[in-house]
């Protein structure tokens, strides 16, 4: 792979220690951004999700070497973004639907509604 | 009779096959954990009302900087191994581990400290999914120290009758270290700061 190379290896050394020091940065921020108290918590949760991902990417395309990889692995990533999707979309169902909803029949005895 | 592809590249997919399994692997963990995460939304969303300040951030944070600075040691560990530095190598490897064993150390203190107070999984729904996130999450710290430990110990043996094989398995504990490091990124604001 490209990182056979001592010469790519001792650079990439460098960026290793960059990539940590930022990491470092950004839970520093992260925690401070906590403490401010922002205006909402849809805020503060978009705040930290953003910073999380980017941290996230940083340790997945640097450490993991996934800036430069074969297509497969990428092939393999992509299904399992389009999986992750999915299962982040359930609590997203679990709303939309009427499960759990008290249905309303008017001739319906009142100690039925009592079940729910 | 040798497994083939340990070293070289497959002629289809460009890749060891080590390399595609770990993927693979972790692309499972990736569902494992999404399908805990997802429960956590509904529960959250879920919940009249959401526990807040009930974790040390301090305690979580210290443990975010351990968990990234043993993933730069990690990445170090196999870049030496590429510059056929073996001293340096075990040197990194050992603070790897060190710093593993000093996340559970400190997630012990703070698991007991809840115990003492009686927030035990079953004091609320918070409590629950904390326990359950943060233990499956600590169980892979453990996976991966055995792992470490091996590559230190028996499996360290390797290096002297195929270093390309052992540089390639120091490189998938690697790729489920930083793995495993990715997922705390994700919890510790989720679980502490939220």
């Amino acid at each position: 792979m490209s990182h056979s190379d001592p010469a790519a290896v001792r650079k990439s050394i460098n960026t290793y220690f960059m990539v940590g020091a930022a990491l470092l940065v950004f839970t520093a921020i992260t925690v401070g951004v906590n403490r401010i108290h922002l205006a909402s918590i849809a805020l503060a949760i978009t705040v930290a999700l953003i910073i999380a991902v980017m941290k996230g990417s940083m340790v997945a395309a640097v450490f993991m070497h996934l800036s430069h990889e074969r297509k497969w692995i990428y092939g393999a990533l992509l299904l399992t973004l389009a999986f992750w999707i999915v299962l982040m979309s359930v609590p997203l169902f679990t709303t939309m639907d009427n499960i759990g909803t008290p249905i309303r029949v008017p001739s319906a005895a009142p100690a039925e509604h009592k079940g729910r | 009779m040798n497994i083939p592809y340990t070293v070289e590249e497959r002629p289809d997919s460009g890749l060891a096959n080590g390399k595609l399994g770990i993927w693979l692997f972790l692309a499972s963990e990736v569902m494992l954990f999404g399908a805990l995460f997802s429960t956590y939304i509904i529960l959250r969303t879920g919940a009249p009302e959401w526990p807040h300040g009930e974790l040390s951030v301090l305690l979580g944070a210290i443990n975010t900087v351990i968990l990234i600075s043993s993933s730069v040691t990690m990445v170090l560990a196999w870049a030496s191994l590429k510059l056929n530095d073996w001293g340096k190598h075990r040197l990194y490897l050992i603070m790897t581990f060190v710093l593993a064993g000093v996340f559970l150390v400190n997630k012990y203190f703070e698991y007991s400290e809840h115990f003492h107070e009686g927030q035990v999984p079953a004091h609320s729904t918070f409590f629950a999914i904390y326990y359950t996130l943060t233990g499956l999450h600590g169980l892979h710290i453990l996976g991966g120290m055995i792992v470490m430990l091996y590559l230190l110990g028996p499996g360290a043996k390797m290096w002297k009758k195929n270093p390309d094989q052992f540089a390639n398995r120091i490189e998938y504990t690697g790729l489920y270290w930083h793995f495993v490091d990715l997922v705390w990124i994700f919890l510790f604001p989720v679980l502490y700061l939220l």
